[in-house]
Parts: structure tokens; sequence; C-alpha cells
């Protein structure tokens, strides 16, 4: 086995075992990235030095027998993660310089856990965008096919596992930005119930809504890593004060017919969406068929909503953006235009320099709809809508386990193809928004391809606090299916 | 909802952005494209409805309250991007 195919599973067994080390693995990775991500784009920093310090660690604690779950394994993160000394930009020009003086939350627990922070990847500035095309500092293509984009906001990270320049990454996903990525680059993504893993030192979006969550090879891998990022944290009031359970249980004695008993709903609502490419639907057909020889139950339900979602999205979203970005007003951190008349000068001219078209856009739209004379009708309604999206969602959870979804209505499109029409690009997004929406959690797993070859993944969303269901499908899934061991040439 | 240039300009003051004249136009069009398609909510019946901001536990998180240290000047004033000693410096605000 080449040390790039390497899932965490794997990585953890060698290298507890002592045949490889970390210090072979993490070179070995720093190689591939400095061969092919020229092409791919998929990281902003990569520090070879730090990484391989770090490596050397990993080798002295694993001979000390100092062992912990991560110990030496190298995993990506996106580049709104704050990292001690390691540039942070969250894609954006306006943070070109920031180096934060803490780790985020997940950041200590990964550290803690022994992994070595291989580099920092590429996604849409401050999270903004469905493409990754949004971000200041460069492209990233797919790596199934250079054309075509890989997703966003993560499409870094989605990238970056993709190609196997890490053994798993992290990304964050405000309305999709882990699963739909994931999707488009056939590889497993987990967006974690709201609350379950700690925000802290996560460069905020829209803090209701927004998510860290792990991006992998495999689905095992995800739940090894939601076992270490989740749990509740000082720093974070909003962070959940519940049981974190092992997520590898999920997969403990799993049998052919573990899935027995469990039903998956379908929503009538999403069936009829606008647009769904012909070749998700086969694969989202098919995948059905092979959840049913699983012994899963479909059923038939309603999201009676699912039409405003998009459009009450769009509302929430950017008002917290709004809120949250006026901090990058040039004085505390990051970019700051000198030539300016007065203080209010300074502003506008550090935002309108710093901050580019999409995260502009949408500060606008949120700054109007909060602006006097409006709120009620923007803001306020769509809050609204927000209660009714939730409960919808509470209403199918009582009669099935999980719901099944395409991820995207389409598979990945062409670099370039959306880029200046943003309503189209949002729509795009109708299938997973209202995950973050309602604050369930939610996974991709890869299910097909498109006849250019592209990959197709599914969603299952289910309820709160409910990973583990999505695991024990999910695996199942990927049991059957076997798409996890099958990944681009570069 | 039709958004004209003028109302660019007020929302861009009130974000504290500068949008470029040449930009305007285009910025309004897309704004009143996107606004329209939030118009849908209208036709949504919220009557009595309460208003949901996120899915967090509405209980209040509370600490004790501890002296502790704190990162000092150096750390917090490390990304400034224009500081004299402990001060960050802004733009003469009193005139």
């Amino acid at each position: 086995m080449e040390f790039c195919e390497l899932t965490i599973g794997d990585a953890r067994k060698l290298l507890f075992d002592r045949q490889i080390t970390s210090f072979e693995l993490t070179s070995a990775l720093l190689e591939r990235i400095k061969k092919y991500d020229d092409e791919i784009g998929a990281f902003i920093t990569v520090d070879k030095d730090l990484a391989l310090e770090q490596a050397k660690k990993a080798d002295q604690d694993i001979s000390d027998d100092n062992i912990s779950a991560l110990t030496g394994v190298p995993i990506a993160l996106k580049d709104l993660l704050c990292t001690k000394g390691i540039k942070t930009t969250c894609g954006s020009k306006i943070l070109d310089n920031f180096i934060p003086q803490y780790d985020g939350t997940v950041v200590s627990k990964l550290k803690e856990n022994g992994a070595v922070i291989i580099g920092k990847t590429n996604m849409d500035e401050f999270a903004m965008g469905s493409s990754t095309e949004n971000s200041s500092y460069k492209i990233t293509t797919n790596p199934w096919n250079r054309e075509y984009v890989p997703g966003g906001s993560s499409g870094g990270s989605a990238a970056a596992v993709a190609a196997q320049f890490c053994c798993a990454a992290l990304g964050t996903d405000t309305g999709g930005s882990i699963r739909q990525p994931a999707s488009h680059c056939g590889v497993v993504g987990l967006k974690p119930t709201y609350g379950r893993v700690s925000r802290f030192g996560l460069v905020s979006y829209g803090s209701s809504l927004d998510q860290i969550g792990p991006i992998t090879k495999d689905v095992r891998d995800a739940a090894i890593l939601l076992n270490i990022i989740s749990g509740n944290d000082k720093m974070d009031s909003t962070s959940a004060t519940v049981d974190v359970p092992d997520f590898t249980r999920a997969f403990d004695q799993f049998e052919k017919d573990s899935l027995k008993g469990m039903t998956a709903g379908i929503p009538k609502e999403y069936m009829s969406v606008d647009g769904i490419d012909p070749e998700v639907g086969k694969v989202f057909n098919e995948a059905k068929k092979i959840l049913e020889a699983l012994g899963v139950k479909i059923k038939d339900i309603s999201l009676p909503h699912t039409d405003y979602v998009v459009a009450a999205y769009y509302i929430i979203a950017p008002c917290e953006a709004s809120s949250n970005l006026a901090r990058f007003d040039g004085v505390k951190y990051g970019f700051r235009e000198n030539a300016c008349e007065d203080l209010i000068d300074m502003y506008k001219k550090t935002k309108s320099k710093g901050f580019g078209p999409e995260v502009q856009r949408r500060i606008i739209i949120g700054t109007y709809a909060l602006s006097a004379g409006y709120y009620d009708a923007y803001y306020g309604r769509a809050s609204q809508v927000r209660t009714l999206i939730m409960e919808d969602f509470s209403n199918a959870f009582k009669t099935c386990d999980f719901i099944l979804s395409p991820v995207a209505p389409a598979p990945a499109f062409k670099i370039g193809e959306n880029i200046d029409d943003p309503l189209t690009m949002y729509l795009t997004d109708i299938f997973t928004l209202s995950a973050n929406m309602a604050g369930v959690p939610g996974i991709s797993v890869p299910a097909g391809y498109s006849s250019k070859g592209l990959p197709i993944g599914i969603q299952m969303m289910a309820k709160r606090f409910d990973e583990m269901a999505l695991l024990r499908a999910g695996y199942g899934f990927e049991k059957t299916i076997q798409l996890d061991k099958r990944f681009p040439d570069l | 909802m039709k958004i004209s240039t003028d109302e660019v300009t007020k929302i861009a003051h009130l974000a504290r952005l500068e949008i470029d004249e040449s930009q305007k136009e285009k910025m309004a069009d897309q704004l009143s494209h996107i606004l329209q398609y939030i118009d849908k909510l209208k036709h949504v019946d919220v009557e009595g409805i309460k208003l949901s901001s996120g899915a967090a536990f509405m209980n209040n998180v509370l600490r004790n309250d501890e002296l502790k240290v704190s990162p000092g000047p150096d750390v917090t004033l490390a990304n400034a991007p224009l500081r004299d000693e402990d001060f960050y410096i802004v733009p003469r605000i009193v005139k």
C-alpha cells in the first residue's frame, strides 16, 4: 500500500505497530503535495518544516509508548481554523498577514491527540461560496477533472483528501460546505449536530449555522475524527452539554443485516426540485435500492417548507455575516488601508479593498435586511420560517431514522460557469441548507459517478445528536458499494 | 424588490463599504434579483409563529468569577496593523 492511500485507520495501525514512521508518511505526503498541488491548488499554506518537526515528535512519542488516537497522522485544516503561529487567511486578502496567537479548540484537540498538521486548505473567502472560486488566493481544481470545481466552501479540504495529500481533513459547514465538496470530490463529509463541536477558534460566518466536521476517505475515519473533536467547551457557550458516545461503536459487530429495522425517509418535496440532473437521479435511485437491499425501509415523507429554505437561508446567513465580519475594520488585525481621510473612510477603504465581491455582496444583503424598516420583513420573517423548517424536521424524524437525499442537484460544474450568477449558485444548495437551519447532522457518502467520471454522493440527515445513525447507515452503504478505495489518478 | 444605485450607496455606507461607481449598477441588479427571489417568503403563513435564532440550547451558560492571567498586550496586539507600544493607532477621531 502506498503512503498516500492510507486512511487514518490504516495509518494508525502501521504507525503504532512500528511498521512505518510518521516522518516517512509525512515526508511522502509533502512530496506528493509538492508534485501535484500546483495543479490542484488544495493548500494555501504548507509549513513543511513544522509538519516534519511534529512528525519527529510523534515518532518519539510512539517509541516512548506515549500513544494517542492520532499520534503521527497527517491532517489538513481548512484555513479558517485558527492555528497558533500558522497564518490563517480565511481565503481572504483581508487576513493575508494574520497569525493567530492561539489554537482553536478543534486544533488543540487534534494536537493533544498527536496529529501532524500538514497544511491549511483553500476555501471560498470566509466560507461564502459553493465552488472555492471565491478564494482570494487560488482556484482549486477537482482532482477527478481539472476543468471542474471541487465544490465549496471547504473545496481545498475535500480536494486534499481526494488527491491523497493527507489522511483526512477538517472543514466547516454553514450551508453544505463540508457535504457538497465531499460529494463533488468523492470523499466522505460529515456535518455534526449544531453544538456537537466547539466553534472556538473558527472564524465565524453564520454563528447559528457554522459547524466544524471531518472530511475523510471512509466513514470509519469520520467517526474517529468526530470522537476527537466533539464535546462541550467552556470557550463556546453554544457547544452542547451532551454526552459524546464512542462513535466507532457504530461499526461494532457490523453484520450484513445490521441496518435491518432502520427507516429512511425521502422527502417528496426534494424529488420535485427543479433541475435535478438525471445522472444524480440515477445514482440516488441506485443508492435507495442498495439501502433497501440492506434491510432499510424506505418511506415517503414531507418537509413542507422546502421551497422556502434557500430564501430564508440567504437572509439569515448574510445577516449574521454582516454582523460577524464588521470586526475586520483595520484596527485589531489584518489588512489596513492607511491612505484615508478619517476613521470612517479608513473602515470603508480597508473593507472594500480587503473583501472580495461575494463577501461584499453578502454583507450588503445582510445590512439591508437588518436595516430600520426592513428588519421585520426580512430577518424577522426568515427566522419565523426557520422555526417552521425546524418543525418540519422534528415531525419527519418521528417516522424515520434518517432522511435520504442527493447532496447537490448536479455533479460539479465547470470552473467559471456560475461565477457571475450568484442566485443560480445559491439555488444549488437546496438539499444541504436545511440541516444547518434545523441544526441536525448530515453526512455525504460517495455513491457513484457521472458519465464524465465526476463523483456523486448521497446525503443522509438524522435527528439532533444522532450522528450514530448516519455513521451506521453510511458504513453499511459504503461497505456495499465499495467506492471508498477509489481515488483519481493525478 | 428593486434596489436602486442610490440605495446601494446608502446600504454600503451603513456597512462601511465603498462600492466603486462602475460596479454599482451591477450590484444593484444582482441585489434586486436576489431580493426578488427572497420575496417568496411573503407567501408563507407565519401568523403566530415564534422566531428561531438557531438550534443552540437556550440555557444560560455561567462560570465562576475567577481571576485569570490575561494574555497581555504583546499577544493581544500581535496582529495590530499599526500600534504604539500597548495601543492601537487609529486615524484621529476628535477634531
